[in-house]
């Protein structure tokens, strides 16, 4: 029964984390150790906007709409023709994004009271957290492209912030600036795009435009092709895909729940809800699509040939994020909206879950260290191992988000990704099957490539011998109930949160199709992006049945799943039959494994091709035009001047008949002017 | 007679500033400003022929204040005069920059 | 015979004696090294203007011209020149030659300037005012024609000026005393 519905406390949702900023912020400040008021306020604020966002989803799941709630709160910019307004928009979309920002957020708040208990900056920490969850909800639940670039600045500047929280480090303050000037080239693409918006269409609402551009832009036009890119070049920034990757990696610098909430779950999904939301512009042209799904691919394959070998654990992690994104962004680029914004949704609960595991592993290692007195690198690989024993909990979790990853049936990651992969293979009819079909494979490629780091993170850290050391092997225990307990939650969400899309085919399939199936997801999704498919459906045609090289979707299915366990098993064994030295022992990498240790010297390049000619051009702006020519003039100005009053001062001699003098020559200028007038 | 008074009148002026302006004792250049002071007396009475007896009580007017000024201006050379020893303007420079 | 000596007018020849004689003695003035050969050129020049204010019919001013300019004034400068001893020893004090040059081409020009000011030369105008100030001179002779306006519509300056009087004393005894 379809009842009227209204969002209930939508602004509160939003503004309870940037009250939560401010309290802490103020403690921060005033009283850095206190830390209850902190614990409390930090996840408390972000529990509530939970619990205000499940209201609103439950009111909005039974009413059934199909137009968005638009709430304006006051009219923003208000300039002849642009009108923009403060407004949030409540839909199906940004419903489900609301959800995820302030659960997984909430879980990873709570992580972090145990994970910086002993940190000075524990009241500064939460403030940012919640200021950011803040600039998330702005981001998601913003009306027009305005309110959504000021959250989407809001979440780069928070970033930067939590990265560089140790800024004491220049190191770790590095990373933030990296981080920060890399996501501020992508919002130089995402600015022109809007301007682009605006001088087309003449304004920047969702509503309006998504409305406006079919008839507006034609199809695979010029004008609608560059809004797209210029979008995507946004996204890049901010999720991190080829060309402006490189500041996620660094970025581990930062502390651990941090880099769970900000660079796996959240903010770095950003790109992909922007791509998603802007289906209909992305829908016009073809040839974006192709630059999208391309790029996806692209980074998801070349990001897990470094995973491989990476031996920090947070670094595997990372680029395990960058691959993984390149999954969200093929899914988005073939057209297959829903499918990406279920990955996004599903890589949230178990990358978040693989970071905070990481996380109270690199907390154990560090108490070890601790005891002993010892500074090793308590995130490298090679000094872990065979910590089963001492974190079980943290082990089984860890394990649940493996699977998940790796896309073993029935954990969330099997459907999201299978779907995605599946769907890559169908787009491939009409023009430019070709490079779909490449997508196809590079997209199993890096599948298998996945499962195949995974494991050997798995095995390095908690299987095999402990390479530790004696004296810590006493003091390494598991972490406190405070942080096993959002593991357990978002590892019980990375098994059945796949369940809500699973998709018809499955239905027939013995062991697999018990699951219900239910494509719930695509229902839900539906009314977001009907739009698009529509437009896709008119001018490229229908998806396949068939793959390019033949099987329909529960074939590969099948395929997909025998390539995970296998790979699984294979590399279980391979790594598990390797003997690792403690890191300060272990010998330099040689050969092609260096350059993927090296992340093929991309930092190098982009070093050598792009940041020293910017700033060998920005010392002769400094040396020659704004010292010497600009301070020059200003200087000219000032001698002149000197020069102008030595002259005047010459006239003061002192002596009367000079002043005399020149009293003379004003009478006589004043008898002149009365003669001659 | 008139017009010519007033002829002279300007030629009178003009050889006090000449003298103001190139003589360095300062008695002396208190003499080319008297001087001048009697010039314009000699206008005012001359246009006083012409218009009215306003001409001459005002040519009381500047004697009287001719006189102060002198008075005054000469004991300050005198108090000058008895810290340096000279009347020559040259050496009053002490608003020089 | 008489009628091929042409008419001047006494007056008018007295006037240009005692005109050269001012004239003479300003330029004397301004060139003198002796401060006091210098003085005695001014009250020459004095005495010739108070000639010229007889001329113009301006007889009071003729009379307070001697009294008090060349009387009290430059006696008082005398008093101040053999005060200070300056009648001896005394070194040219003209300045530079440049500034010669600049000084009389000053005083040439604005001579010229102010010339042609003062050339009114209106015939109508000239002499309408003496006609009022002979008639008030027949009827309140010389001092009382002066002292009439003077009374009158000239009171209040008349009194500020004796102000100033009594300042300018008091300044004067000031400033020479040898200890204030």
């Amino acid at each position: 029964m379809e009842h009227a519905f209204e969002p209930t406390l939508l602004w509160a949702v939003a503004l309870l984390p940037l009250l939560g900023f401010v309290i802490n912020g103020v403690i921060a400040f005033a009283a850095p150790d206190r830390k209850i008021l902190p614990t409390l306020v930090g996840p408390g604020v972000v529990g509530i906007a939970f619990i205000i966002a499940v209201i609103n989803f439950l009111g909005l799941r039974s009413a059934g709409i199909h137009e968005p709630f638009i709430e304006s709160y006051w009219s923003w910019m208000p300039a002849g023709n642009l009108q923009v307004a403060a407004a949030f928009q409540l839909d199906q979309l940004s419903m489900l994004m609301t959800l995820i920002v302030t659960g997984v957020g909430f879980l990873i708040h709570v992580f972090s009271v145990g994970s910086m208990k002993s940190d000075p900056g524990y009241a500064r920490y939460f403030a940012y957290l919640n200021l950011f969850v803040f600039f998330m909800l702005v981001l998601v639940l913003g009306a027009n492209y305005p309110v959504m670039f000021v959250g989407w600045e809001g979440v780069g500047l928070c970033s930067y912030l939590l990265i560089g929280f140790w800024f004491t480090d220049p190191e770790k303050a590095d990373a933030g600036k990296k981080a920060f000037i890399v996501n501020r080239i992508g919002d130089f693409g995402f600015l022109v795009a809007m301007f682009l918006i605006f001088t087309n269409l003449g304004t920047l609402d969702f509503v309006e435009v998504f409305a406006a551009a079919p008839g507006a832009f034609a199809y695979g036009g010029v004008v609608v092709t560059a809004i797209t890119l210029f979008l995507f070049l946004g996204a890049t920034g901010k999720s991190a895909q080829i060309p402006l990757y490189v500041w996620l990696p660094d970025a581990m610098a930062g502390p651990t729940p941090v880099s769970a909430l900000i660079h796996a779950a959240t903010m770095v999904t950003a790109g992909v809800y922007m791509v998603a939301r802007s289906s209909v512009l992305f829908a016009l042209a073809p040839v974006s699509m192709i630059v999208v799904a391309g790029i996806g691919a692209l980074t998801a394959l070349f990001a897990a040939t470094i995973g491989l070998a990476q031996y920090d654990i947070k670094k595997v992690l990372a680029y395990s994020t960058v691959s993984q994104l390149g999954y969200m962004f093929i899914g988005v680029g073939v057209g297959a909206y829903t499918a990406g914004v279920f990955h996004l949704m599903t890589h949230a609960f178990f990358k978040a879950l693989l970071f905070l595991g990481s996380g109270a592993v690199i907390h154990a290692m560090h108490e070890a260290y601790h005891h002993t007195h010892r500074h090793e690198d308590a995130q490298d690989m090679r000094n872990m191992g065979g910590l089963k024993k001492y974190l079980p909990l943290t082990w089984g979790t860890m394990w649940v988000g493996t699977l998940a990853i790796a896309g073993v049936w029935p954990f969330a990651g099997f459907f999201s990704k299978d779907e995605i992969i599946w769907r890559t293979a169908a787009r491939a009819v009409g023009p430019f099957e070709g490079w779909f079909t490449l997508f196809w494979v590079m997209s199993l490629v890096a599948a298998i490539l996945t499962a195949f780091y995974m494991t050997r993170m798995m095995v390095m850290t908690f299987h095999g011998e402990n390479r530790t050391g004696e004296k810590e092997r006493k003091y390494l225990h598991e972490v406190p109930k405070v942080m096993t307990l959002p593991l357990v939650v978002l590892a019980l969400l990375s098994v059945v949160g796949g369940w809500i899309n699973v998709p018809h085919a499955l239905a027939e399939l013995p062991v697999i199709g018990w699951i219900p199936h239910s494509e719930w997801l695509h229902d839900w999704l539906h009314p977001i992006t009907e739009r698009a498919d529509a437009i896709i459906a008119q001018n490229v045609g229908g998806p396949a049945e068939t793959s390019p090289v033949g099987g329909g979707e529960a074939v590969w299915a099948l395929i997909s799943l025998a390539i995970a366990v296998t790979v699984i098993f294979a590399a279980s064994r391979i790594i598990g039959a390797r003997r690792y030295v403690p890191a300060a022992e272990a010998p330099p990498p040689t050969g092609f494994f260096r350059v993927l240790y090296n992340k093929w010297y991309i930092d190098e390049i982009y070093d050598r091709i792009i940041v020293r000619p910017v700033v060998t051009l920005s010392r002769i702006c400094w040396r020659f035009i704004d010292q010497g020519i600009i301070d020059g003039l200003v200087n000219l100005a000032g001698y002149f001047s000197r020069g102008v009053g030595w002259v005047g001062s010459r006239f003061q001699t002192g002596q009367v008949n000079t002043y005399a003098f020149a009293v003379v020559i004003g009478v006589l200028f004043v008898l002149g002017f009365v003669v001659l007038r | 007679m008139v017009e010519l008074s007033l002829v002279l009148s300007a030629i009178l002026f003009s050889i006090g500033i000449a003298g103001v302006v190139v003589r360095r004792n300062a008695i002396i250049l208190f003499m080319c400003i008297e001087l001048m002071l009697n010039a314009a007396n000699l206008a005012f009475v001359a246009f006083s022929r012409m218009v009215g007896i306003e001409g001459q009580v005002f040519v009381f007017f500047v004697m009287t204040v001719a006189a102060a000024e002198a008075a005054v201006g000469l004991a300050i050379v005198i108090s000058i005069f008895r810290h340096t020893e000279t009347v020559d303007m040259k050496n009053f420079n002490l608003l020089r920059w | 015979m008489s009628h091929l000596i042409p008419q001047f007018d006494p007056a008018e020849l007295l006037w240009w004696v005692f005109a050269s004689l001012a004239v003479g003695g300003g330029i004397g003035m301004i060139t003198r090294k002796n401060p006091i050969a210098s003085l005695l050129f001014l009250v020459l020049s004095f005495f010739s203007l108070a000639a010229i204010y007889v001329l113009l019919q301006a007889h009071f001013i003729a009379a307070i011209q001697i009294i008090v300019y060349a009387g009290a004034i430059m006696v008082l400068f005398l008093f101040v020149i053999m005060l200070l001893n300056l009648g001896h020893d005394y070194q040219s004090d003209l300045r530079g030659g440049l500034w010669i040059i600049w000084g009389f081409t000053l005083a040439g020009i604005i001579g010229f300037v102010l010339t042609r000011i003062f050339a009114v030369g209106d015939a109508a105008v000239t002499g309408r005012g003496g006609i009022v100030i002979d008639q008030s001179v027949r009827e309140l002779n010389a001092v009382g024609a002066i002292a009439d306006p003077l009374f009158r519509e000239f009171l209040i300056p008349f009194e500020l000026t004796s102000i100033l009087l009594l300042v300018a004393i008091i300044g004067a005894v000031l400033l020479a005393k040898r200890r204030v």
